[in-house]
């Protein structure tokens, strides 16, 4: 359709406006009271920004100090260059993807068997599971970074602490979503072990764990991807990896190196999730996601 | 109940010959995969450092700092041991609010920005592929970076305080949710964009009207939904003096004030807690209960 002529329409439509008004009351009554919810969701949520704003004191003009100071910086980030240690990084980064495969694959291996403990349709007592998926709550609302300070305190300083820090906190959120997994998977399978006279480990071996295990798979590949993200970071406070190096870079100012891995940390994890991605498609088949 | 009855003997060796015969090459496939895993990990380990040695010397230690840490809370007067151990309660409250505001602010101007640019990044509404593709990058950026490195960076440019929490959770939430959001808007039903623009509709009149009632409830879920994520991340940000209580924190483990530790530890715990049961009833509601995940 032309744009001329939707214009006539428009036009048209406005000219008739009170006549449309009339013949058509229902589709011109004001709903009051859903615009009175929006209004008032509208104003609680302004109030509380408007109270953070003050309490965080944060402010345009300390926004735009800051700004001009951050353009100097982006201008001091060009070129990126590694100036010379790209072996160094390399190492580091190789570093950072084997914190990241060891934490996922140590962390997907112990939620497997508690998963099961966590599930409803696996464990019908319901003060286990509670018990369980608590548990597996409380690992996972602590940091990956706090476990790092954790663990550096038992095996000091290094990628080890890192590795071990990444498996705990996934463990729990990994345990949840196994579990998960786990209730929302066909019963038909199960029950035909049962009927046939399997016993109850035989239903999970041979009626739940063909059927989870590529949604399990997958999970465990989606979770690698986000750990390789923030291994980059686990070294902030010791945990190896690449992280140590962006954070004494950035406080040394060394900008231009800081871009040249923050490049490096980009390609990686675009190069990772690809591959990831395409081993997702593969094991749960092109039609899911 | 019967007991059943046996194939003749060359019949069953012939079916299980099949059998095996059918399961073997998956079998071989399972295992083909358990090796390529096992030797990676393997690779892994050389290069994260793994000393199952030291683990295993130093196992003890995990146990005893847990122990350490453990509240110093006796049976004879509890009221007044808790009371001990909690005695920065006021000052670490105000710490935490500061956090949970750190993060809603983060969430709601990331959240905004998101908004904005995730329909400039949908293929269903932007016929222009250049400038699909700048946003789709440019949120791509924004999410890859954590955004305790964008703390580090604005710490120096800004000055220590919460308002470099604040920006660093805003921007890697911009990215976060540019990109859901998209693909929310990427999967809704055409037809009334199309009725819309048929009846001469601008393209911010069809966006209102025919795109934001669809998208609107599943906006809000993801936008809860990383607000959970980011109070978590914004308890972290004070590690790199970014407000909050991180740098209580990370101040109590340094110095191995161990009360400290499991007072604030347990602090954080109940409070992501609180935020993640509220969240889930009003996402719950938000979406429905028959398609809430």
């Amino acid at each position: 359709m032309s744009a001329a002529r939707t214009g006539a329409l428009r036009a048209e439509a406005r000219d008739n406006l009170a006549r449309l008004r009339g013949r058509y009351p229902a589709q011109f009554r004001a709903d009051r009271a859903a615009r009175a919810r929006f209004v008032l969701a509208l104003g609680a949520v302004t109030g509380l920004a408007a109270l953070a704003c003050w309490r965080l004191d944060v402010s345009a003009t300390r926004i735009l100090n800051g700004l001009g100071r951050l353009g100097s910086f982006a201008m001091l980030m060009l070129p990126p260059s590694p100036e010379g240690q790209f072996w160094t990084f390399l190492h580091a980064l190789g570093e950072t993807l084997g914190i990241a495969f060891l934490g996922t694959l140590a962390a997907a291996i112990l939620a497997f068997p508690v998963a099961f403990l966590a599930a409803r349709n696996v464990v019908s007592n319901p003060f286990a599971h509670f018990a369980v998926r608590r548990g597996l709550d409380v690992m996972r609302s602590v940091d990956v970074l706090i476990w790092a300070l954790i663990w550096i305190n038992v095996v000091g300083l290094g990628p080890f602490a890192g590795a071990l820090a990444i498996a705990c906190s996934d463990f729990g959120a990994l345990g949840k979503l196994f579990s998960e997994a786990i209730e929302t998977c066909d019963r038909r399978p199960g029950e035909g072990v049962v009927a046939s006279g399997g016993s109850s480990l035989h239903r999970i071996r041979f009626g739940l764990i063909p059927g989870v295990l590529p949604v399990l798979a997958s999970q465990v590949l989606y979770f690698f991807e986000s750990n390789t993200r923030s291994a980059t970071i686990i070294g902030i406070v010791g945990a190896g990896g690449i992280g140590q190096y962006l954070t004494e870079l950035i406080r040394v100012l060394e900008l231009k190196q800081v871009a040249f891995l923050v490049l490096m940390i980009l390609v990686t994890v675009a190069a990772i999730d690809w591959v990831s991605t395409r081993l997702r498609r593969t094991l749960i088949g092109p039609a899911a996601r | 109940m019967h007991s059943l009855t046996k194939l003749p003997p060359e019949r069953e060796a012939a079916l299980s010959g099949l059998y095996a015969a059918a399961t073997a090459s998956a079998r071989r496939r399972t295992l083909a995969g358990l090796a390529v895993v096992a030797a990676l990990a393997l690779l892994a380990g050389l290069a994260a450092e793994v000393r199952p040695l030291t683990f295993a010397e130093n196992i003890g230690k995990f146990t005893a700092y847990l122990g350490q840490i453990l509240p110093p809370v006796g049976f004879e007067h509890p009221i007044a041991d808790v009371r001990a151990w909690y005695w920065g309660l006021p000052g670490w409250l105000a710490l935490l609010s500061e956090t949970v505001l750190m993060a809603y602010l983060g969430t709601l101007l990331g959240g905004i920005a998101g908004f904005a640019l995730s329909f400039a990044a949908s293929a269903n509404l932007v016929r222009s592929r250049l400038l699909r593709l700048l946003t789709k990058r440019g949120l791509e950026v924004c999410r890859t970076v954590p955004d305790i490195v964008f703390a580090l960076i604005f710490v120096i440019a800004f000055g220590l305080g919460p308002m470099v929490g604040v920006l660093a959770i805003a921007i890697h939430t911009t990215g976060a949710l540019g990109k859901l959001f998209s693909e929310v808007v990427e999967n809704i039903d055409m037809r009334p964009v199309e009725g819309l623009s048929a009846s001469g509709a601008t393209w911010i009149q069809t966006v209102r009207f025919a795109v934001l009632p669809q998208v609107l409830s599943n906006f809000a879920s993801y936008g809860l939904l990383r607000f959970e994520i980011n109070v978590r991340g914004a308890a972290v940000l004070g590690f790199v003096g970014a407000g909050g209580i991180g740098q209580e924190f990370l101040g109590a483990i340094r110095n191995f004030y161990y009360a400290d530790v499991s007072a604030i530890l347990g602090l954080i715990i109940l409070t992501v807690f609180c935020i993640d049961l509220a969240t889930e009833q009003v996402r719950n509601r938000l979406i429905g209960p028959e398609s809430a995940r």
